[in-house]
């Protein structure tokens, strides 16, 4: 009895002694807009393996109980791809002045799949885990993050399948042409993460922006050479310079096109194409870099509310 | 204990804003009216508390007084709209149960997932498990799904994950009254476990013996402000006036309303046989007299008069009434003056309060005042507890 009760006392001791040996902390997340950057990375580095957990709670609970499960996710982008070579290739006859139709199609497919997922789901996150937001603290940002590592899954497997495409058809990429991948892919990423960040933390106050960023992203989508290719946007804006220069300045227009420089090996013997390529990725990254810190801030101030606002 | 603060919360407000719009049409419609559309509710005003390491701190106060809101500051979910609160050490919150389990998911991957929301590694987690599952005792079905489960198994897996992770403070928001009385014990045993061991606890509930049985100190809020903080006693006490002068308020209400009599109690006095009063002290055995003076503004017909003996922490040890001695009263308007004589008390040593109540015959209450007086036993320390008997051992 008494051995116990003086080993009690030590842990509670112990645990007296650390414990005034740290110094107090703010509860809940610091504020100050410059300043908070750094303690939100470490905040968020700290919680990767809950990202983790929640990336695979998505994958697991989203194909849970269906027979064909994980191949639902191939099916789906597969269907568009059918539905765009048959109507757009075949019966608009697009097929006919771009070689390699399919590849470029999916390739475009690809890269648009990732961003819109991203951004949809993205969007949505905040309000969708509100149930743990309201009784947990977590730097929420992991909830928009989490939305990001799932559909990076789902798009490994179609680049999987976009490059045993490339083998089939006898026109694997090779050398300089996979500079572009990496550097496009790391605009996609950061562009489509800066949104969703914003875009979830908005949501929040008002719930209008899931349908407007519905509507946005449909424009966004025909707004770029995902079914139709740059040459035909080039001919058209010939006389038009400015409107041209505008167009290029959609980020998700340089990373489609950063896209298919890497794998629409036939793409080459186009008439057109967009000229410093590398250059406007490379600019688009560092704008993109910015406003993904931006976004974060952002995302930090209105979070403070969150848990009221749900 | 040395006294290091845990948790400081200095002059801390919440103010809610009740919007009556939410989409962006209504927004751009009343777009520079907007105040119109807004109420201010402050939840919280100038709180100022101090926890320190390894008390066990519970907050009370009737709904809506803001313990939740409070307790949510501190977990850091809330934020406050002016002062601070500071925290030392590892922070878990029980706030709800199972918040981060999802359905589809089984009782395994539930376990991981929420035992790493609640900040536990993956690797403290397989360290743990096995006692995760043991204590929740639902073994058998951990690889279910837990959309499949009954609340009682949904709950016991929860509050097994909870109790695991290894908090320096622990938030814990009414969510003892969980599962069936064995497993209840078997969570209460473990939170007596966590103040051995010297970590702090906050509790907010509405079980008020739990307040009494396990915590040190409590912590009254009504209406967003602080009003009793100190021994679970004196703030049960504080807590329980409230309470009643809420009823009474409402039984006079109601009286009035049904033209049922009006009359309350004016006065009290306690006189030992000894002759001490005011707060007299009795010795084990000795008799009380308690005189009370009431004030009847309606006639009073067929009315009853009853004291009792209570505890501080309010519960009853004896009650009578003039109907039980046999008594039956006349007809009384205005002023009145009555005495009952409690005689040969076998009550222990300790403090106790007398209650008083004016009833009608058919059961209506007229006026109940619980802790109208107090008095003090001093017992010859052989006996603990509130009876006194008269103790013999022999070896046999």
């Amino acid at each position: 009895m008494t051995d116990t009760a003086t080993t009690r006392t030590d842990t509670a001791t112990a645990r007296a002694v650390r414990l005034a040996a740290e110094p107090l902390r703010e509860a809940g997340p610091r504020p100050g807009f410059a300043t908070g950057t750094l303690s939100s990375l470490r905040d968020i580095a700290a919680h990767s393996e809950l990202m983790g957990f929640l990336v695979r709670r998505e994958l697991k609970s989203r194909y849970k109980d269906s027979a064909l499960g994980f191949l639902w996710s191939l099916i789906r982008p597969l269907a568009m791809l059918l539905i765009y070579y048959v109507a757009l290739g075949k019966f608009l006859g697009a097929a006919r002045s771009i070689p390699d139709f399919a590849i470029f199609i999916y390739t475009g497919l690809t890269a648009w799949g990732l961003f819109n997922e991203i951004v949809t789901v993205g969007t949505a996150s905040i309000v969708a885990n509100s149930g743990l937001i309201k009784k947990v603290y977590l730097p929420r940002e992991v909830f928009p993050l989490s939305a990001v590592g799932s559909a990076v899954f789902s798009f490994l497997i179609q680049l999987g399948i976009l490059i045993a495409a490339t083998a089939v058809v006898g026109r694997f990429p090779t050398g300089i042409r996979w500079f572009y991948f990496p550097l496009s892919l790391a605009v996609l990423l950061v562009f489509s993460t800066a949104l969703a960040l914003l875009l979830s933390a908005v949501n929040v106050y008002l719930r209008d922006v899931g349908y407007l960023v519905e509507v946005a992203l449909m424009i966004l989508f025909w707004g770029s050479p995902i079914v139709y290719s740059w040459s035909l946007v080039h001919r058209q804006l010939l006389k038009y310079p400015t409107l041209e220069q505008l167009y290029l300045l959609n980020p998700i227009t340089l990373v489609v096109c950063g896209f298919q420089r890497t794998f629409w090996v036939a793409g080459d013997a186009q008439p057109f194409q967009v000229t410093a390529l590398g250059e406007r990725l490379g600019i688009a990254l560092v704008v993109g870099v910015l406003l993904l810190w931006v976004c974060q801030r952002t995302f930090a101030r209105l979070q403070a509310n969150f848990a009221q606002e749900l | 204990m040395d006294g290091t603060p845990v948790i400081r919360i200095e002059n801390v407000s919440k103010r809610f804003v009740i919007r009556k719009e939410k989409s962006l049409k209504e927004r751009l419609v009343n777009f520079g009216r907007s105040n119109l559309h807004k109420d201010d509710f402050w939840a919280l005003q100038n709180v100022d508390l101090e926890v320190s390491t390894g008390s066990t701190v519970g907050l009370i106060g009737p709904n809506g007084s803001g313990k939740s809101t409070l307790l949510k500051m501190i977990g850091g979910i809330l934020q406050p709209t002016s002062g601070s609160v500071h925290l030392r050490g590892r922070l878990a919150a029980l706030l709800e149960l199972g918040a981060g389990f999802h359905p589809d998911l089984t009782g395994r991957e539930n376990v991981y997932l929420n035992a790493s929301i609640l900040g536990l590694s993956r690797k403290q987690t397989d360290r743990h498990f096995d006692a995760m599952v043991d204590f929740s005792g639902i073994e058998p079905f951990i690889d279910t799904q837990v959309k499949f489960y009954s609340s009682g198994m949904y709950v016991r897996l929860a509050f097994a994950v909870a109790v695991h992770v290894d908090p320096d403070i622990l938030l814990v928001d009414e969510v003892l009254a969980v599962g069936d009385e064995q497993f209840q014990r078997k969570c209460l045993e473990r939170i007596r476990g966590f103040q051995h061991e010297g970590r702090t606890i906050v509790l907010v509930t509405h079980g008020l013996d739990q307040v009494a049985e396990f915590c040190d100190r409590a912590v009254v809020l009504e209406h967003g402000k602080v009003t009793a903080d100190g021994l679970p006693r004196d703030a049960l006490k504080v807590l329980r006036a409230d309470f009643e002068a809420t009823r009474q308020e409402e039984v006079d209400r109601q009286d009035e309303a049904a033209g049922r009599p009006l009359a309350r109690f004016t006065g009290i006095a306690l006189r030992s046989d000894s002759g001490a009063t005011g707060h007299p002290s009795l010795r084990t055995g000795e008799g009380l007299t308690v005189a009370v003076e009431i004030e009847a503004t309606t006639p009073l017909e067929d009315w009853e008069i009853g004291v009792g003996i209570t505890t501080p922490l309010g519960t009853a040890l004896y009650g009578t009434n003039t109907r039980l001695l046999g008594v039956k009263l006349d007809r009384h308007v205005g002023p009145g003056r009555f005495e009952f004589h409690l005689g040969q008390l076998a009550l222990g040593e300790g403090d106790y309060s007398v209650q008083t109540s004016l009833t009608g015959s058919d059961g209506t209450e007229i006026d109940v005042v619980p802790q109208a007086a107090e008095f003090s036993v001093e017992g010859d320390g052989r006996s603990q507890g509130a009876l006194a008997a008269q103790a013999k051992f022999a070896v046999l």
